[in-house]
């Protein structure tokens, strides 16, 4: 693979698409499956090409990306803030543990009725999903990464009269920052997960009630129109956070030698 | 000390719990939660949602880890078949799982089957994906030793490529059972007359809000009591790779 290089795993990988997609077609078209369940690869395909030109799509999309986007920011930033308290205030982490513990396992989705109750079918709700799920990968990896500090160097800044905002700003945060990415790229993933998740089962606008709308009212290709939609924007949301991380980082050894972290 | 040390911030917040809980409706205080956890899930529900519910999910998940790992080996020994699956496979496991639920329902009905499959369709592919990363990953050194001394077929799967690649289809694990929970619980609030996720949201939609909350509560203790079960399961597969001094990733 090296000689043929990144070409040849591009040939590879879209022969591969390709192959879905001719067995998509193929299935339905000589009759393996009824193709009222699964609709040939050309009907979702068109189908996807005719919602993408009406605006009911993008507004439905907008919601989404929306919820996602508050709801990330909202858990990152919280996450980031309590994590940094936490591990730099002596005692606070032994203090705080059995608490993380329990509450982090406890499934999001579980918050379902409770989020009804409170919001209903609206931004509220996707945001209360969001935010729980998310919250958790972020604010673990911060942990994580404020115990890798060195307490030689912690020391050291300390005795060199550091101020505590100067130290969590330039020692604390750039040791941090690798774990921080990595935390808001699992969150990120999650988050998209949930908001859709939101849509679908509380029914606040979006993507998912869209998927929910096509479901009940039978349009069977659109269900498999906006679910590839939903794979096309989950594979968006992973590689624009993969792409802040490699910016962001860009100073960092593991970055800069290019070795995978 | 320990003790105290563990239990100071849980019970000061179900203090704080207690003194807000008169406020809202929604909110009812911790006594009357417990209380209606202990009539309404130690109860015939028990046997009629609970177990149910961890029955299929647990029925999912297995299948789930086996045709990951099954497919996932397969699919990492071999670079070409890697280099023509993987942008399909990321493609699939990019599509948030919850979205299969209604295609499935269409595909399967809304019976054990459906709920299953809803299950397996969402674990299999960080499972999938991660065994066919530890697969391509293994040490050449350690493959090469293995065939000069004749370590093949069988045992070569087991001693070398199952055991080398276990960090990674572990992780793949740990990130399946959570998605396999939510996916649990989602079946059955869509179309569903019994189990946990029905249940709760039956609660929530008759007003019974301290039933609601035991719901929530339950379903916590389910996630914990998985997530500690895992934990206990993956410091026994790779007691060997903790042991070598190598980093938890």
């Amino acid at each position: 693979m090296t000689r043929t290089g990144s070409l040849g795993r591009l040939g590879y990988g879209l022969a591969g698409l390709g192959g879905l997609l001719v067995l998509m077609e193929a299935v339905p078209r000589l009759g393996l499956v009824d193709a009222r369940f699964l609709p040939p690869a050309s009907e979702i395909l068109g189908t996807l090409a005719g919602q993408l030109v009406t605006p009911e799509l993008w507004i439905a999309l907008g919601e989404t990306m929306r919820g996602w986007a508050l709801g990330l920011a909202l858990a990152f930033w919280a996450a980031v803030v309590l994590g940094v308290v936490i591990g730099i205030v002596p005692g606070l982490r032994g203090l705080t543990s059995s608490t993380v513990e329990f509450l982090r396992p406890i499934p999001s989705v579980a918050l379902v009725p409770l989020a009804t109750l409170l919001f209903g079918p609206s931004l509220g709700s996707t945001l209360m999903l969001v935010v729980y799920a998310s919250f958790w990968q972020v604010l673990i990896q911060v942990l994580y990464g404020v115990a890798a500090v060195d307490s030689v160097a912690f020391d050291t800044a300390r005795s060199y009269g550091l101020s505590a905002w100067s130290r969590v700003r330039h020692l604390v945060w750039p040791t941090a920052l690798p774990y921080v990415m990595t935390g808001l790229r699992l969150a990120a993933a999650v988050a998209f997960i949930l908001a859709v998740t939101a849509e679908l089962v509380i029914g606040s606008p979006g993507l998912g009630a869209e998927i929910q709308v096509a479901q009940s009212s039978g349009a069977v290709p659109a269900v498999y129109a906006l679910i590839v939609l939903a794979g096309l924007v989950g594979i968006g949301v992973n590689a624009a956070v993969r792409l802040l991380e490699r910016r962001v980082l860009a100073w960092h050894p593991a970055v800069r030698s290019e070795v995978a972290a | 000390m320990r003790v105290v040390r563990l239990l100071a911030l849980p019970v000061l917040l179900v203090l704080a719990w207690w003194a807000v809980s008169g406020s809202s409706f929604y909110l009812p205080s911790p006594d009357r939660v417990g209380r209606a956890f202990a009539e309404t899930w130690f109860s015939e529900r028990l046997v009629l949602d609970v177990l149910p519910s961890v029955g299929r999910l647990l029925a999912g998940y297995v299948l789930a880890g086996l045709l990951g790992v099954g497919l996932g080996v397969l699919i990492g020994l071999s670079r070409r078949l890697r280099a023509t699956l993987e942008p399909v496979l990321e493609f699939f496991r990019a599509i948030p799982p919850p979205v299969l639920v209604p295609l499935i329902m269409l595909l399967a009905g809304i019976d054990t089957p459906m709920k299953v499959l809803v299950i397996v369709s969402g674990c299999v592919w960080p499972i999938l994906l991660n065994t066919v990363e530890g697969v391509r990953a293994l040490d050449e050194v350690l493959s090469d030793t293995c065939r000069m001394y004749g370590v093949r077929g069988a045992s070569r799967m087991r001693r070398f490529v199952l055991r080398g690649a276990s960090p990674q289809i572990m992780a793949g694990l740990r990130q399946a059972l959570s998605i396999g929970i939510i996916l649990m619980v989602i079946s059955e609030m869509f179309a569903s007359s019994s189990g946990l996720g029905f249940t709760i949201v039956l609660f929530q939609r008759q007003f019974q809000i301290a039933e609601m909350w035991s719901g929530i509560l339950l379903l916590g203790l389910l996630g914990l009591a998985l997530s500690v079960l895992f934990r206990g399961v993956e410091r026994r597969v790779l007691s060997w790779y903790y042991g070598s001094g190598a980093e938890r990733a």
